[in-house]
């Protein structure tokens, strides 16, 4: 599987993002903001950072870039679609995943490695960091209860790891058809020994059998 | 040209640590008597249609899952 990672002016983790799909999937390459083409691709992650600098909000901008109309068809169509950090915020400003991210409860930005919970999936925890301002989920009262009964919730933080304020504990939604998810710590951060945990390469490979 | 600002500010009943932040320091400077701060933010701009504005706001300038607006035309 061929995963492509976009890059808008202001990404950071895209090279992260390259290596941690090739790790988990076999290839990877990158896709400019401007570039439209996905053809070559058989999955999308839109990855970390402050793409437009954070101008705004977090992801308004990035969501009319061609290469983000492109990842909406893609999505409709079936194609898996991982938004990590910034990404996620991108997902949920474009529509693509429902919900918003708001300034971490403390104000301060959080870098630490969290455990989570994968809902409705293997159910196995995670140990993987998570490094962001804006990280704490929210969605008003009735969306919510709609996520929740649908079984959009994909990752939840473990007990004691809501550091940002995230609302039911929730790091990571994913859209109806499941083809589409989204999360705020950083799976590509979590592929090799060296740094302490490989749980990251499950969060990708979760989304594999979405590829065509 | 038609000016126009829009004000757009966290919806009621939303958590805004960034007006708690204030409100906090607010008594160390000396302000006393000041509470529910909130902090939004504020766009002015020139439109030549200020009747598509609701649009551009919707889409784009706030967003109304956690943001309200309000659109002043000058």
């Amino acid at each position: 599987m061929i995963w492509g990672v976009l890059q808008f002016p202001g990404s950071c983790d895209e090279r992260d993002a390259l290596h941690a799909c090739a790790a988990a999937s076999g290839e990877s390459l990158l896709i400019w903001h401007r570039d439209s083409d996905l053809s070559k691709v058989d999955g999308i992650v839109v990855p970390g950072g402050f793409s437009y600098g954070d101008y705004l909000r977090a992801g308004a901008l990035a969501r009319f870039s061609p290469a983000m109309t492109a990842v909406a068809r893609f999505a409709a169509e079936g194609g898996p679609v991982l938004g990590i950090c910034n990404g996620f915020q991108v997902l949920c400003e474009a529509g693509l995943l429902p919900g918003a991210l708001l300034r971490n409860v403390e104000l301060r930005f959080i870098c630490k490695q969290v455990e989570l919970e994968t809902i409705g999936g293997d159910g196995e925890r995670l140990s993987i960091p998570m490094k962001h301002g804006e990280g704490r989920y929210y969605a008003p009262p009735q969306l919510l209860a709609e996520i929740e009964e649908r079984g959009q919730v994909a990752y939840r933080y473990a007990d004691g790891h809501n550091a940002n304020g995230s609302v039911n504990d929730i790091a990571g939604v994913r859209n109806e058809a499941g083809n589409v998810v989204g999360l705020m710590p950083h799976p590509e951060h979590a592929i090799d020994p060296l740094t302490g945990s490989t749980d990251g390469l499950r969060v990708f490979r979760a989304l594999e059998r979405f590829a065509s | 040209m038609a000016k126009a600002r829009v004000l757009i500010r966290p919806k009621e009943g939303i958590l805004d640590p960034q007006g708690k932040a204030v409100e906090r320091a607010l008594p160390a400077l000396g302000f006393e008597g000041i509470e529910h701060v909130r902090v939004g933010r504020l766009v002015e701009l020139e439109a030549e249609d200020p009747a598509a504005l609701g649009e551009l706001c919707e889409k784009l300038l706030a967003n109304p899952l956690i943001e309200d607006y309000e659109i002043q035309t000058l």
